[in-house]
């Protein structure tokens, strides 16, 4: 019944596209693989089979284009999983090993250079005082004398202002709490850049560069694969690793092990731990985004 | 068939014109044709060739599609002190109204193509084919209005004109309805984009409930300003006839908006740098720099010098009534709304970010070259559809003068 819905749809919208001709470039890639990209629907409405098939010529395109077996998961959120981050300001040092590893993880674009995770650098007599925060700092050594560092990504708000401003539903918050963008359904607007207080979002520019040899082959369709330009990306908990149990990039590479993820619904977790006996804070939390990213003093 | 008649006089007339018209139309082609290279540019390597960037996300192209969604407010806006007013030329008042409001309705949907990253993916946010995030996202809202907005005003301009060019009595009780909804739906357009920008508690700086009331006081300055112009335009050169009466009475109406609209600004003046908060920062960008950074500075003084010798012009009744000095008042209150809309609206709400970094942000050429492509082909298109008007209104060009060719 679905099936059938979708292919009605999708020969009305090839009937439309073809009536119009407006569209050059809908034109000149009439019948490819292209055109099927182009019609293709919104990641949240298709159904089982179609995700199935959107996957299989996906890993296959991409292996392809860059000499290398390319996996492509799909993989839903896990039954009774809400994902929680909390990330140790008396801990961190400032190194920014995280915000490579997270680049290398996630294939961001090398040139321009994009990074999921900004590190800013605090006054200590000023707390966490944006405006008089430094990213560019570039000392020999860290943790630089009077200062401390707090690592800003995506906050995976549970009341995200970015997803209620998109207008073509193109990001949404999954089940377990990952904010999620369908790179194929963005329009580029950037709008949901103009609502996000932390600076997550951040948008294609130019054609992403990733040389071949460094591009990760194990992907997610929400997550790491390959970008087009024109479109909006963020971190998302790297969701090609937490959804098969294993850590995020980020928290696997960190040095002082500042980094500390796991599931907020499960009372043996470390990240419970920490919100029980340690105390918490929240980046902006007059704004009401209700992030599931915290900030604690562990020592 | 006689609609078929009205579109074929129609192309025919945009052909017919002297050498002055022709060297317009020449100089306009050719300012399109530089600007159409950026676009290109554009095309081929992304939004890479502005000076966009992901602290500053939106920037020109956004505040020209502001600035014209005034412009297209307040052409109509006209419509309601021609109707208390009882000025005679009423019927010409409201087509050339609309016709400026078509043109830049036309245009702000420009700027939005040429601002969305994917512009060949612009049907993913539409109803029904798309996935329309409605009613949550006010962008979804404004595509309603401003679509709205322009069917109604391209149906009342177009009924009226073929109307006189078949020479049949128009249907005033299709009109009229028409006409005096598209007044709500003019407040509408501005008051929604203004709260596309309004309600994001993450830009401090747009975060005002006065932003939606200032959108509309300034249109009511930047509007009128085109068509007190136009008309005097269309009095030289057509049988138009507008008393001088009726334009003083524009000008009047706009000393009070600008009145407004000053007020305005010096209540959000005083509530930010009384209150001297961290969300000052945006202001002190704006007005005075912040350490080397003063980009925005020489624009902001020259809006306010503009748009406060503007004031004082239109205020002064000898000014108001001496036609150089009003069409000084209306060239500068023109280009005062501009800076403020087109530089002064978007660039402070980025900067600095929002983690308080300071990324600085003024057009590239290629942004320059699209702006002037997409003002341009406005130019041309508001050009076109006057000689179609004038020449049915006032030249009497009609049905039968195209059979008798």
């Amino acid at each position: 019944m679905q099936k059938g819905k979708n292919n009605s749809r999708r020969d009305f919208l090839k009937k439309l596209s073809l009536g119009i001709g407006g569209s050059a470039v809908a034109l000149s890639a009439c019948n490819s693989p292209d055109f099927d990209d182009f019609l293709q629907k919104n990641f949240k409405t298709l159904s089982k089979e179609d995700i199935d098939e959107i996957i299989l010529n996906l890993e296959k395109k991409y292996s392809e284009k860059y000499g290398k077996k390319f996996s492509v998961s799909a993989e839903p959120a896990i039954d009774n999983t809400l994902f929680g981050y909390a990330l140790d300001l008396s801990r961190c040092i400032g190194c920014r090993r995280c915000v490579y590893a997270c680049v290398d993880e996630n294939n961001q674009s090398r040139d321009p250079q994009i990074h999921w995770i900004t590190v800013l650098q605090m006054d200590k007599e000023k707390g966490i005082d944006y405006m008089h925060s430094d990213i560019h700092y570039n000392p020999e050594l860290v943790p630089e004398e009077g200062h401390f560092y707090v690592p800003v990504a995506c906050q995976q708000c549970a009341n995200p202002p970015c997803v209620k401003v998109c207008p073509a539903t193109a990001t949404w918050q999954e089940p377990d709490g990952i904010v999620v963008v369908d790179y194929n359904w963005c329009i580029g607007c950037r709008y949901c850049m103009a609502a996000c207080p932390y600076g997550a979002r951040h948008f294609n520019w130019s054609e992403p560069i990733v040389p071949d040899e460094e591009m990760n082959p194990i992907s997610h369709y929400l997550g790491n694969r390959p970008r087009p330009k024109g479109v909006v990306e963020k971190c998302t908990f790297c969701i090609q690793r937490v959804r098969e149990g294993k850590y995020p990039s980020c928290v696997e590479i960190c040095p002082t092990g500042s980094r500390k993820f796991g599931n907020m619904l499960d009372p043996e977790s470390e990240i419970r731990y920490i919100l029980e006996n340690k105390r918490v804070l929240v980046l902006k939390a007059e704004l009401n985004t209700q992030p599931n990213f915290y900030y604690f003093f562990g020592v | 068939m006689k609609l078929f008649h009205f579109f074929l006089g129609s192309i025919k007339i945009i052909f017919k014109g002297g050498k002055g018209y022709y060297s317009w139309i020449v100089f306009l082609i050719l300012i399109l044709i530089w600007g159409l290279g950026g676009y290109i540019n554009q095309l081929q390597d992304g939004l890479g060739v502005t000076n966009m960037s992901d602290s500053v996300s939106w920037a020109f192209y956004i505040g020209n599609f502001t600035f014209l969604v005034g412009v297209a407010a307040a052409a109509i806006m006209l419509v309601i002190p021609a109707y208390i007013y009882n000025w005679k030329p009423i019927k010409e008042i409201v087509i050339f109204g609309e016709l400026l409001a078509i043109t830049a309705v036309v245009m702000c949907i420009g700027f939005i193509v040429v601002d969305i990253g994917s512009p060949v993916k612009f049907w993913h946010m539409l109803p029904i084919i798309g996935t329309m995030n409605f009613p949550d996202s006010i962008l979804a809202w404004d595509f309603f209005v401003l679509g709205i907005y322009f069917l109604i005003n391209l149906f009342v301009a177009t009924y009226l004109l073929y109307s006189l060019f078949i020479k049949k009595e128009y249907n005033k009780s299709i009109v009229l309805p028409l006409i005096l909804l598209s007044i709500p739906a003019a407040i509408a357009i501005h008051t929604i984009t203004a709260f596309l920008f309004n309600a994001i508690p993450a830009r401090p700086f747009w975060n005002s409930a006065l932003l939606a009331p200032r959108f509309l006081a300034s249109a009511f300055c930047s509007g009128p300003a085109i068509l007190i112009i136009l008309f005097q335009v269309l009095q030289k050169t057509t049988k138009f006839e507008i008393k001088k009466e009726a334009i003083w009475t524009i000008a009047e109406l706009m000393v009070y908006a600008m009145f407004i609209y000053l007020f305005f600004t010096i209540a959000e003046f005083f509530k930010e740098f009384y209150s001297d908060t961290e969300h000052l920062v945006f202001w002190k960008y704006l007005l005075f720099g912040i350490g080397e950074n003063k980009e925005l500075v020489p624009y902001s003084w020259l809006s306010i010098f503009m748009g406060t010798t503007a004031f004082i012009l239109f205020l002064i009744p000898r000014t108001r009534k001496n036609i150089i000095t009003l069409n000084i008042g209306a060239v500068l209150i023109y280009f005062s709304v501009y800076i403020e809309k087109g530089l002064a609206l978007i660039i402070p709400g980025f900067t600095p970010d929002v983690l308080g970094q300071i990324h600085v942000y003024t057009p590239s050429i290629d942004e320059i070259r699209i702006t002037v492509l997409i003002f341009s082909a406005g130019a041309l298109l508001f050009t076109f559809m006057l000689k179609i008007a004038i020449a049915i209104i006032f030249n009497n060009y009609s049905i039968d003068k195209l059979e008798l060719e």
